[in-house]
């Protein structure tokens, strides 16, 4: 066995998003073409200048038992509950150890968010002012650190291979996965549960990205405001919620008789040293990720049929993206069917690739690419095959996708996944 | 002033909010840790909470020597003294 260079495959799916509690009932709604974005109820939300967020569409406190759920960041709730249904949807029936299939001394957990506890960091602040000293939370610290959805993933499926947070604003979900596929590829680890979250509804980061002009102010028409492409985009929604995988060697999985979605390829990683928040516009940042990743795999162009694109809805990064990939790829973007899911979720942040990546496997899975919803007028420097409408039915054989995530301080990762062989 | 009943109670009621553990199974002898799935940090709040119910003050220091609802119930019933 080389442990230098094993294949990686897919085999368990969570998610729990704006659109639905689990990946089964998102990916329905990804396919119906439905926003998860709504006005605000919170009475904190009637004077802000942003009053639409897309909110979790099952509240994690109906899920989890509460003395389990008031000891954990809503960023972490949402993610232990995507890692349990990837972990069972892998087959496993208990935590590593106990299900005798998976050595916990091999397994790892690689969960990311962008921002980490804020709601409990700026909750807690609110009781230490307002109730003093003795009221703030012993929790406080474990619930608010940025690793603590790795953490309590970690301690649930009982890995012990390592257990990371990497953080790169809007592409920590994706650097994640990007992580845990080396974990295994280079023989530290044989299944690794990775994924995205972020739980940033709150009057702070709204009001903060709200002032960077980031965000979308479109309060009258909630399902309207995220329109990636569009000729009227104004910034991206807010969302929440979490994407989680299980990821294993493929000879892991077969030793085991598991369900192989798909082969995840590898991911092609850079950096646009341009600017801490603007995307650098020519996309040459993007297209050197893309490059990075057909130089990192045996990943052809010809094969890549689809493309989760970052897509945020906001007028620069919308259209870097697509430069970049004509870029790399030339004609080869003229079969690729592009599909913007944020137009559906809003922006997750740090939890973007992991719900993302959740899509992208099932698009492979089922053969089928989500629509972009809010393109009524196309931007017409965006020069790609946007999926707009119905679903578009992918071709049949071997297919790839790409899966883009982009993040503040100008952080690119790429993944990339692709059918299994039979 | 509240009776060893209504502390025990109390407390059950307490440890129940926190660690979800039936009140009826919340009795003098069970450990706080071993039996009733109250660690380091849970047992803060406990502390905090029976402070305020009670009226006592259970510096952090002592909260160390509470091992087991009895212990909890004595303190109390003394502080409240």
């Amino acid at each position: 066995m080389s442990p230098t260079n094993r294949t990686v495959v897919v085999t368990g799916i969570g998610a729990t998003t704006p659109l639905g509690g689990d990946s089964a009932s998102t990916w329905e709604a990804l396919l119906a073409g439905r926003s998860g974005v709504s006005t605000l109820p919170q009475e904190w939300a009637a004077d802000l200048p942003v009053r639409i967020a897309a909110q979790i569409a099952v509240e994690p406190g109906e899920i989890l038992p509460r003395p389990l759920a008031r000891k954990l960041d809503r960023s972490a709730q949402f993610a232990l509950i995507a890692a349990r249904e990837a972990w069972a949807d892998a087959g496993f029936t208990a935590k590593a150890g106990e299900d005798a299939a998976v050595d916990p001394d091999r397994l790892g957990a690689v969960i990311a968010s962008g921002i980490g506890g804020v709601t409990t960091l700026l909750d807690q602040y609110d009781i230490l002012k307002n109730q003093g000293v003795r009221k703030v939370s012993p929790h406080t610290v474990p619930m608010l650190m940025p690793n603590s959805p790795a953490a309590n993933v970690g301690i649930e499926v009982n890995a012990r291979a390592g257990v990371h947070t990497p953080v790169s604003a809007c592409a920590s979900g994706a650097e994640a996965i990007g992580y845990a596929i080396e974990m295994i590829r280079t023989g530290r680890a044989d299944v690794v549960v990775a994924g995205g979250t972020e739980a940033a509804i709150h009057p702070l980061p709204i009001v903060a990205f709200g002032n960077m002009m980031a965000m979308s102010k479109n309060n009258d028409d909630p399902q309207g405001a995220s329109r990636p492409y569009d000729s009227d985009r104004n910034g991206f929604v807010l969302g929440e919620g979490a994407g989680v995988i299980v990821l294993e060697s493929a000879e892991h999985a077969a030793a085991r008789g598991a369900r192989v979605y798909v082969e995840a390829v590898g991911q092609g990683i850079s950096a646009d040293a341009h600017h801490i928040t603007q995307p650098e516009p020519t996309g040459r940042g993007i297209a050197a990720a893309l490059q990075n990743l057909l130089d990192a795999t045996d990943l052809k162009p010809a094969e890549i049929v689809h493309v989760n694109a970052h897509a945020t809805s906001t007028p620069q990064g919308d259209v870097a993206e697509v430069k970049a990939l004509r870029k790399v790829f030339g004609h080869d973007v003229d079969h690729m069917a592009v599909s913007a899911t944020k137009s559906m979720t809003g922006h997750l942040l740090g939890g973007a690739g992991g719900i993302e990546t959740v899509a992208t496997v099932l698009a492979l899975h089922h053969r089928l690419a989500p629509p972009t919803i809010n393109l009524d007028n196309p931007d017409p420097e965006v020069d790609a095959d946007i999926v707009r409408g119905e679903p578009r039915p992918l071709p049949a054989g071997t297919i790839a996708a790409l899966n883009n995530s982009f993040g503040f301080g100008g952080h690119n990762v790429v993944l990339a996944l692709r059918t299994p062989s039979v | 002033m509240a009776t060893k009943e209504e502390i025990v109670a109390g407390l059950a009621d307490i440890v129940n909010e926190i660690a979800g553990i039936p009140t009826e199974d919340v009795q003098l002898d069970k450990s706080f840790t071993d039996d009733l799935d109250v660690d380091s940090l849970s047992m803060v709040e406990v502390v905090v909470a029976a402070e305020e119910q009670f009226g006592v003050k259970i510096p952090d220091d002592d909260v160390k020597n509470l091992k087991t609802v009895g212990d909890a119930v004595d303190y109390i019933l003394k502080a409240q003294g």
